[in-house]
């Protein structure tokens, strides 16, 4: 990650700016209202800003979505990570010795301890599926369970 | 009987103000179009309604003045506000170098104008005054006007709009106790009062100010700005009684107010403050007499171009550190303009045998000053890129 520095305005709020990879330097304006302002600094005037945008909290919102990495987003993993419980989508390959067999029958749950909370199958998905549901060719299996149960549960579709 | 005629008054005085008021709210849509600060328009205004003016006030003028020195209680109050305690630790540590010349080559001007106008001292040092301190209320509208606060020379003009008020809580005590004092030995020990009672009420709003705003967060809005109007009027006339100056126990009030509430505060009590400071104005201009102010014209306009120089010199040393020539030329011209606090400091002057000139010189000092400013700063850029300041855009 570029290294952000950090400038108080006094009365203002405070200022975070970085060099993006490609050379361009930006700084993020956090007003004390939660209005932001993003400016683009001039390369030929690099104390100056060429574009400045202004965002009303809405706006930031919106734009941190479309950017990805949202507050939220990362917020809700790192509630994953506390609990230590993790989420896997494991693919069925063709070839696989669990193509035909059920979920109850290849015993996953007691040999690894993850549980198959889903099954997406084409455009389709099976929430919760049962015991006695199949396995296909093409299937993703949707699994929660401890980082290490779920590498256990990924070796098992694979052999 | 009484009411009768009370209620005469009455009706005479609600029609004065209102018209006042009408005409000051289309001075400061006319203000907001051409893109100035309104307060030259409200000095005009107060100008014409004033003495020798060419419609004076008849019966509200008493109103006016009440309102215009709560006025600036409120001005202040919202300055104080605007800074939490760590932004003036950080404002300190970074400005002080850049503090020290912004006043040495802002005052001294005025200082020496006032003398050699053959004005009393103390006149003369709340010209200086005058002339020092840039308007924090039209800097940072320009500041945020014209995109410049990402500018990487704007922390360095806004840590010096916090190093002047901060040293305006030094300096309106200190004056406003000479022109309250009576002989050397009384002003000494005045000015002493003033100061012991400036440090005690900071040490108060810096150390218990968490306290207070503690105890002002549940508040409703109605509740908060009720309680805050009333603290700053409160702290205002106790520091005017030991002749502090009222406006700095209210500043003082502003910085004691941190966290939530301090947002809070200066949202309910910002509408407040635009009627009253807007008043406060008026007011001031309302006891100057035009044909002073046509006195003083040539000596103002000549120390307006010295208090231009002077700005663009703090600008360039304040910026030193973090921006080239054009971001040093920049944060001088947005410095120019003079406006809220130096009306204060000479409405501080205002009982003293050269009040009259006085107030005559700020009013027109302000207004040069404070048309000038935002336009300078605005076209400075253009100025320094027709210069051949920069290579042209858009090449290959």
């Amino acid at each position: 990650m570029a290294e952000v520095t950090e400038t108080p305005l006094p009365g203002v709020g405070v200022r975070h700016e970085f060099t993006t990879a490609a050379g361009e330097r930006l700084a993020v304006l956090s007003h004390r209202t939660g209005r932001r302002e993003i400016a683009v600094y001039d390369r030929a005037d690099p104390d100056a800003c060429t574009t400045v945008l202004h965002l009303s909290p809405d706006d930031t919102r919106t734009l941190a979505e479309l950017l990805g990495g949202s507050p939220l987003s990362e917020a809700a993993a790192g509630v994953q990570r506390l609990a230590g419980v993790a989420i896997d989508w494991i693919p069925v390959r063709t070839g696989s010795e669990q193509v035909g067999a059920t979920i109850g029958g290849g015993r996953l749950r007691t040999r690894t301890g993850a549980s198959v909370v889903a099954l997406v199958r084409g455009n389709d998905t099976l929430p919760a599926p049962g015991p006695d549901e199949t396995l296909e060719s093409g299937d993703v299996v949707v699994a929660v369970g401890t980082p290490e149960g779920l590498r256990q549960l990924r070796q098992v579709f694979e052999a | 009987m009484v009411i009768a005629a009370a209620s005469g008054d009455a009706a005479l005085a609600f029609i004065e103000i209102g018209t006042v008021a009408l005409v000051l709210s289309v001075l400061a849509r006319l203000s907001a179009r051409v893109g100035i600060t309104a307060i030259p328009l409200y000095l005009l205004a107060g100008l014409a309604v004033g003495e020798g003016g060419i419609a004076p006030l008849d019966v509200s003028a008493d109103f006016i003045q009440l309102a215009g020195e709560i006025g600036v209680l409120l001005l202040l109050l919202t300055l104080g506000l605007e800074y939490s305690a760590d932004e003036l630790r950080h404002g300190l540590r970074a400005g002080v170098v850049p503090g020290v010349v912004d006043a040495v080559a802002n005052i001294t001007p005025g200082l020496l104008v006032g003398l050699a106008l053959g004005w009393e001292p103390v006149a003369a040092l709340l010209l200086g005054g005058v002339c020092w301190i840039s308007s924090s209320g039209v800097v940072s509208k320009a500041l945020s006007d014209l995109d410049r606060l990402g500018n990487r020379e704007t922390p360095a003009v806004l840590n010096l709009l916090v190093i002047e008020d901060l040293a305006m809580a030094v300096y309106l005590p200190i004056v406003g106790a000479i022109v309250a004092g009576r002989g050397a030995s009384d002003t000494i020990t005045t000015v002493a009062v003033a100061l012991a009672a400036v440090a005690l009420i900071l040490t108060v709003a810096l150390r218990w100010g968490d306290r207070l705003s503690a105890l002002l967060a549940p508040a409703t809005d109605e509740a908060l700005l009720l309680a805050v109007f009333g603290l700053t009027l409160l702290v205002g006339g106790l520091a005017q009684e030991v002749q502090v100056s009222a406006a700095i126990g209210a500043f003082l009030v502003g910085l004691a107010l941190s966290g939530p509430v301090q947002a809070r505060a200066s949202a309910v009590i910002g509408p407040l403050r635009d009627l009253f400071a807007a008043t406060f104005f008026l007011f001031f201009s309302f006891s100057v007499d035009p044909a002073d102010l046509l006195d003083v014209l040539a000596p103002a306009a000549a120390l307006a171009l010295v208090g231009v120089a002077g700005k663009l010199l703090s600008g360039w040393v304040a910026a030193q550190r973090s921006a080239a020539a054009r971001g040093r030329v920049r944060a001088g011209t947005v410095l120019i303009a003079r406006g809220e606090f130096s009306v204060v400091i000479a409405a501080l002057g205002a009982a003293t045998a050269d009040g009259a000139e006085l107030g005559a010189m700020t009013a027109a000092y302000v207004l040069i000053t404070a048309v000038a400013g935002p336009l300078a700063t605005k076209y400075a850029d253009r100025v320094a890129v027709t210069a051949g300041g920069s290579p042209a855009p858009n090449r290959p």
